[in-house]
């Protein structure tokens, strides 16, 4: 095995912000973000695609940040739990989970929060069984997803009232 | 770090990730890498290379024409999802692919990966089987087709060689007027089926079944195929009795049985399941000939 093609110079963008950085090609997206960028916002749970805590927005789609290299996302764009809120201002869908008890831990939160801010970009008016079913792929054990189900609808409801805010 | 060493290579033309996988020793091409990331991140694989195909914009696409529904293999699932020409072509293959996992999980998957993942509880393969899909491959040697039927060599094992790559899934189309329906039932929504069953109908304005295809996922180490429960149906009149009878020879498969779930109770939801897909793929005819049931 050459060790030249074991590490890489990738480029890009994570909530907003341009980063170069040399990897080495085995590392996952999970860790790139944690390790390299220091966001620990997005968590590594089960490291096999079962959990959701990892999921990120890539391009704008969720996907599951410890199934990807981080080779895998030189050029791409990334949002993270972290580019979620605008400056201070909380993104509705956190607003709502905070208000309707929708975590405890905080443990699956952040793959919650991009799972579901896909969800309400491609359905601003879901029902309870489409959210259930969008966090499907997200285990908490602290909530029993009632309150995350109530917070998604409420925040869908304050969002389309608001004009569609993502 | 979780996967183990190895070399990355990304080629960005279908031409040299086969002279890749031809020159490279120990080399797993990674489609989706919903299977083949974990199966890294536990180190039950261990390449010295890996081939990326995501940068092979040719592998992409979907188109129909008259009779053949052709998908690129690093088609998206979520794409293929909601894809209006597979909505109107190929309506079972839209309605199997909600049941794929999750968002998160189709927004990266690919129909080419699972495919030659081949896991035997998975919706695509059982989809590939009940519809006869034709499986292109590309190699050194140049292009073949391999025939669904031919393409599990045995549990999660497809029949290409590992110098190989799955370019295209072609899909014959069934008449406008035939039934569909797949049914599967799993723990929660978007594990893997502990039993699925797909079923094509076509009835004629007598009522008389004149064509029927019934495949099963999850029961045996392959998607299984049920001839003897198609010949049950053809030539008979689209009845409840009709349908309980032919999904009742499912009892005699030899299912497998794991640590969930007993091999005895595999027989029972095969038999439920492939009735209740033939009951929703005669309800969903069109036209006059399921109006006089």
């Amino acid at each position: 095995m050459d060790t030249a093609s074991q590490t890489r110079t990738i480029s890009l963008s994570v909530n907003g912000k341009s980063f170069s950085k040399t990897v080495p090609v085995r590392l996952t997206l999970a860790d790139f973000l944690r390790h390299e960028l220091r966001l620990t916002g997005t968590h590594v749970g089960c490291e096999h695609g079962v959990c959701g805590a990892c999921t990120i927005l890539f391009d704008g789609q969720s996907a599951r940040a410890c199934l990807m290299l981080a080779v895998q996302a030189n050029g791409h764009e990334i949002t993270t739990v972290e580019g979620l809120a605008d400056g201070d201002a909380m993104h509705p869908l956190q607003k709502a989970l905070s208000e309707h008890h929708g975590l405890q831990c905080g443990f699956c939160t952040p793959g919650m929060l991009t799972t579901l801010v896909e969800l309400l970009n491609d359905n601003p008016a879901p029902s309870a069984e489409d959210v259930r079913i969008a966090i499907s792929g997200n285990l908490c054990r602290c909530t029993g997803y009632e309150g995350i189900v109530a917070a998604t609808l409420d925040a869908a409801a304050q969002m389309r009232a608001a004009g569609g805010r993502s | 770090m979780k996967p183990p060493p190895f070399s990355y290579h990304d080629p960005a033309t279908l031409q040299q990730a086969v002279e890749l996988l031809g020159q490279l020793d120990n080399a797993k091409p990674l489609a989706g890498g919903q299977s083949l990331m974990p199966m890294l991140n536990m180190r039950f694989v261990l390449p010295d290379h890996v081939v990326d195909l995501n940068g092979i914009a040719e592998l992409s696409g979907i188109s129909a024409s008259a009779d053949t529904l052709d998908i690129g293999a690093m088609t998206r699932q979520r794409d293929i999802e909601f894809s209006e020409t597979v909505a109107w072509a190929c309506p079972i293959l839209s309605e199997a692919l909600t049941y794929v996992g999750h968002r998160q999980t189709r927004n990266r998957g690919t129909i080419g990966g699972s495919l030659c993942h081949l896991d035997p509880a998975a919706e695509l393969p059982t989809i590939a089987c009940v519809l006869d899909a034709r499986i292109e491959v590309i190699g050194p040697n140049g292009l073949r087709t391999i025939p669904f039927a031919e393409f599990p060599a045995g549990y999660m094992m497809p029949s290409i060689e590992p110098d190989e790559l799955v370019t295209r899934v072609s899909f014959p189309l069934w008449p406008r007027e035939a039934g569909h329906s797949f049914v599967e039932f799993a723990r929660r929504h978007g594990d893997f089926a502990i039993v699925s069953a797909a079923a094509m109908l076509v009835v004629d304005a007598m009522g008389v079944i004149t064509r029927a295809a019934v495949a099963l996922g999850g029961v045996t180490a392959v998607p299984l195929r049920m001839p003897e429960v198609e010949q049950a149906l053809v030539g008979h009149k689209a009845t409840d009795e009709t349908f309980r009878a032919a999904a009742e020879l499912c009892r005699a498969i030899e299912a497998v049985g794991d640590v969930y779930v007993p091999a005895a109770y595999r027989q029972h939801l095969a038999v439920v399941m492939a009735r209740r897909a033939l009951e929703q793929a005669f309800a969903r005819i069109g036209g006059a000939s399921a109006k006089t049931h």
